[in-house]
């Protein structure tokens, strides 16, 4: 089996190692380097639990190569927030009834991030066609919804007074 | 105290972990030397397993063991997995062995498991498997393996048919002679599978020091699996120990012990290291259980009133090849067609039929969804015939609240006569009405078909018997650092079991929320346990938790009393801390009390102390508690290319006593994101020869977030009075009635054409086809 020298960020952490060369991102942040807080739910890249940012943009980790992120800046669940800490995303979700199983989020977050960076003043249409690439089985959505367009507000009111 | 926690919207405990990152699913504990296993399965739905050649792979680098039935313990070898639910109804009991030993009775069916360093390896190994089948003819079609001449499911059995029953009360024959109106209506029903984000997994590591057996399983059932594990392996219950750690969603198919349960842990004897399976998607739509085709034919007798007179039929379920949990879903269904109606006369005849595909087992709902929409469906009926408006029919028939408790007259499920508790269907179904503005649809409708918009709306009524016992269990104790030690039997899958049993218990001791350390989904943590299905842990888990943390208060306020000297009616509870009332209020916290109650090594303990403070309880409920509601659902079809869009979806339901709005809410919507699946999109297909046909989330689809629209929920809380929480369970009522109501609001669009469904899910091609058949196109065109 081919093995290759792979290196990248991780969450603003620099790792190397030598893997094969058919080893999923996924498989490579849950099972080489441990964070496993990004899951696999399909493996067909349809259900988006896996979801990741690699150089800022929303990446199906189960459809690529970790080799392929060589030299890249990935961001996991685990690297949102410093450690100990929820964002303000995080916290909308809790307040919002945002999960039940929990095995989606990580996922439903990575998306919303970057809906959230690119369109901070999204409708509830915008929030809802960003997650269709995002399943979830056990909330019906509402309360992922509910929460992306709470966060957005409050990340705008937050911003409206750092500039004033 | 007061309503601080009980009925409050408390955030839940379980979030913060999961939004960051730190939940713990099996696939997330990781074992030092833990190796990883790829299962060999049947690509035939019918054969007779001839040979297995390992040979190449066993030379693969990284593989470490290929086991087949052969080469399992002997007490697994040659033994069935457990059935759940046994029931005299049923002509076979045949479950399946951990491992095929000499034929294969559907697509997926587990041959062999191959263990190596990865699960990479693993793959290429079980692919290098080589198997020889002698294929036999097998059968997809319910229908077609009640046919005469139709091959059989297993070589050995000369039936096909798994059970049939009839469930019936009054006398129909003379209802249907008598009635002005007889209609009849042949329904096809088909629900698709569980499909949980997170797959099944399962982990096992033996412990030679201790003979500690290990497994961690992805299982709403950890108790249940243990003793059927206990069985397979003749091994004492103290002796392994089953973990459901996170789990990522389960409905159902989460609730059955599976091969995978008993082979993986047979695997890790095997080679004395530890040994993980993580199921893919793929195996997921193979090998999960489901549940499937129902074919009803139903008539209903009515009187110029449409007054119900009696409803009598047949169906035809598909169990497919195995009955692990007996003939829950069609009994259940056969159980739930009077539902919320005076219905004085009822006979239904089930048949069960066996097929080659993988066993049916509850799936949210468990056949309540297909009993509800043979019963609106009638209804829908007897509104268009008679020319009243399909809520006017429905009120008509209700059950009023003065007949409450109301004997239908059938034997349910949990072996108790089907008495309904407590309910006000007639409340419940107004309000409903109200919150979905009824009245003003026709304003509504008129203002879109003049933009060309064809809307229409639909209503659906339910009765679930939730809260099924036997029992569960709750332990509660004080420990010395003055935090509460929680273990239950219940299990979470996402219901926030955590958060409503800590409601209770802290309402009950005054601990606080943040003190209570909650085991959860543990066979070690608390001796006896059920787990999760059928609504249940609100009733069960939530009563004992009550029982329990009332038991625990009693010692705390004794306790205090004593080492305060003060009577125990002038003890507070609250914050951790027993509080005098007495003087300058002196306290004292838990923990210095837990501490009291262990006593001195040595030193008898004072009259009247038991050792500790702790209590456990199991609540066991007398019968089902039985939940109601009403859906009302507005959808927009298109009517060149079938697409529905739902615009409101409005709730109305009676669980009884809310424990946590928040929750119970987030249990309704999500309910109905299932049930918008079942009526318009989910459908697992096989092919003549019992392929499957839909094995990824690109040809089976789910709900997305364009789907399911948010729902207005309204809650009706009548108290339950057979349990002392007053509760009912919530877990299912949003996916029952859903299909009936959303397939009654498409065929409302539709009226101008004049077409009619009668089947789910209901997909745009279908809708297109009776368009077309009904000559709407020439109509629409020519408009």
């Amino acid at each position: 089996m081919g093995r290759q020298a792979a290196r990248m960020n991780v969450n603003g952490k620099s790792y190397a190692r030598v893997i094969d060369a058919r080893l999923t991102l996924a498989d490579f942040l849950r099972h080489e380097i441990n964070l496993t807080g990004t899951h696999v739910g399909c493996e067909h890249g349809v259900c988006g639990a896996c979801t990741v940012l690699v150089d800022g943009r929303t990446a199906r980790s189960c459809l690529m190569f970790a080799v392929q992120a060589n030299g890249c800046e990935v961001t996991t669940v685990e690297g949102l927030t410093p450690e100990g800490k929820l964002s303000v995303l995080q916290q909308a979700f809790i307040d919002n009834h945002g999960l039940q199983c929990g095995f989606c989020t990580p996922g439903m977050l990575i998306t919303l991030t970057e809906l959230l960076r690119d369109t901070p003043d999204p409708s509830e249409q915008e929030v809802r066609e960003a997650l269709t690439g995002n399943l979830c089985r056990c909330t019906g959505y509402a309360g992922i919804v509910a929460a992306a367009l709470d966060a957005a507000r409050r990340l705008r009111d937050a911003d409206k007074q750092e500039t004033t | 105290m007061g309503a601080k926690h009980f009925g409050a919207r408390v955030t839940r405990l379980e979030d913060p972990a999961l939004l960051a990152g730190r939940g713990r699913f099996v696939d997330d504990v990781k074992l030092p030397g833990a190796l990883h296993a790829c299962f060999v399965r049947s690509p035939h739905a019918h054969a007779k397993l001839v040979s297995i050649d390992s040979k190449v792979a066993l030379i693969m680098p990284g593989v470490h063991a290929v086991i087949t039935a052969a080469d399992l313990p002997d007490s697994m070898r040659t033994r069935r997995l457990p059935l759940l639910l046994p029931n005299p109804a049923l002509a076979t009991t045949k479950t399946q062995h951990p491992l095929a030993r000499d034929e294969v009775c559907y697509v997926g069916q587990a041959v062999a498991v191959v263990i190596a360093d990865t699960r990479y390896i693993a793959e290429d190994a079980a692919a290098a498997m080589i198997v020889q089948y002698d294929v036999l003819p097998a059968i997809s079609d319910c229908r077609t393996a009640a046919e005469d001449n139709a091959p059989h499911v297993h070589g050995d059995l000369s039936s096909n048919v798994a059970a049939s029953f009839r469930m019936a009360y009054g006398d129909t024959d003379a209802a249907f002679a008598d009635a002005a109106h007889v209609f009849t209506e042949g329904l096809w029903q088909h629900r698709g599978g569980g499909m949980a984000m997170e797959t099944r997994a399962v982990l096992a590591s033996h412990d030679p020091a201790s003979d500690l057996l290990t497994v961690w399983s992805g299982t709403q059932t950890p108790h249940l699996g243990r003793q059927a594990l206990a069985d397979l392996l003749d091994r004492d219950l103290q002796s392994i120990r089953m973990i459901a750690p996170d789990v990522g969603g389960g409905f159902g198919p989460k609730a059955i012990f599976y091969p995978e349960e008993a082979v993986i842990p047979a695997a890790a004897l095997k080679v004395a290291r530890p040994v993980k399976w993580i199921e893919d998607r793929r195996e997921h739509f193979l090998c999960a259980t489901q549940e499937r085709d129902q074919y009803w034919e139903m008539s209903i007798a009515v009187d110029d009133d449409a007054q119900i007179l009696g409803v009598r039929g047949r169906m035809l379920h598909d169990t497919g090849a195995y009955v692990p949990w007996g003939i829950v879903m069609p009994y259940i269904a056969s159980t739930t067609v009077p539902g919320p109606y005076v219905v004085p006369a009822y006979q239904l005849d089930t048949t069960v039929m066996l097929t080659n595909k993988v066993p049916t087992t509850p799936v949210r709902g468990a056949g309540r969804p297909q009993a509800v929409f043979a019963m609106e469906r009638l209804l829908d009926r007897v509104a268009r015939e008679l020319n009243i408006d399909r809520t006017e029919v429905r009120r008509r028939n209700l059950i009023q609240p003065e007949q409450m408790p109301y004997e239908v007259g059938l034997l349910f499920r949990d072996g108790k006569p089907l008495v309904y508790d407590s309910g006000d269907y007639p409340r419940v179904q107004e309000k409903a009405l109200e919150l979905a503005d009824y009245d003003g649809f026709r304003e509504r409708r008129r203002a879109a078909l003049d933009e060309g918009r064809f809307i229409g709306i639909g209503i659906a009524n339910y009765v679930e018997g939730t809260g099924l016992g036997p029992f569960e269990g709750v332990t509660v104790r004080v420990l010395a650092s003055g935090k509460i030690v929680v273990a239950t039997g219940a299990t979470n899958q996402g219901q926030g079991t955590r958060t409503t049993l800590s409601q209770i218990i802290a309402e009950q001791t005054g601990c606080r929320l943040d003190d209570i350390v909650m085991t959860i989904g543990d066979t070690g943590a608390i001796a006896q346990g059920v787990g999760a299905f059928a609504s249940r842990q609100a009733v069960n888990a939530g009563s004992s938790a009550l029982v329990a943390g009332q038991a625990v208060r009693k010692q705390l306020v004794a306790l205090a009393a004593r080492t305060l000297d003060v009577p125990e009616s002038e003890i507070d509870l609250d914050d951790g801390q027993a509080t005098s009332r007495r003087g300058n209020k002196p306290s004292i916290g838990f923990g210095d009390l837990a501490r009291l109650a262990q006593g001195i090594p040595g030193v008898s303990l004072p009259a009247g102390q038991a050792a500790g403070l702790e209590h456990t309880a199991y609540y066991t409920p007398s019968q089902a508690a039985y939940c109601s509601g009403t859906h009302v659902v507005e959808v927009q079809v298109d009517a060149m290319t079938g697409g529905v869009k739902i615009l409101r979806y409005t709730v109305a339901h009676d669980a009884g006593r809310v424990i946590n709005p928040l929750i119970v809410d987030g249990q309704v919507q999500g309910g109905v994101a299932h049930g918008i699946g079942n009526a318009l999109l989910e459908w697992m297909q096989y092919d003549a020869n019992a392929q499957p046909l839909t094995t990824s989330f690109a040809d089976y689809m789910l709900p997305m977030a364009t789907d399911v629209p948010t729902c207005a929920i309204a809650h009706v809380e009548i108290v339950n009075p057979l349990n002392p929480l007053g509760v009912k369970g919530a877990g299912e009522g949003g996916t029952i009635p859903a299909p009936a109501a959303i397939i009654s609001a498409i065929e409302d669009a539709l009226t101008p054409f004049g077409v009619h469904f009668a089947e789910t899910p209901l997909t745009p091609e279908r809708i297109v086809a009776a368009m077309r058949a009904a000559g709407a196109y020439e109509r629409l065109f020519a408009a």
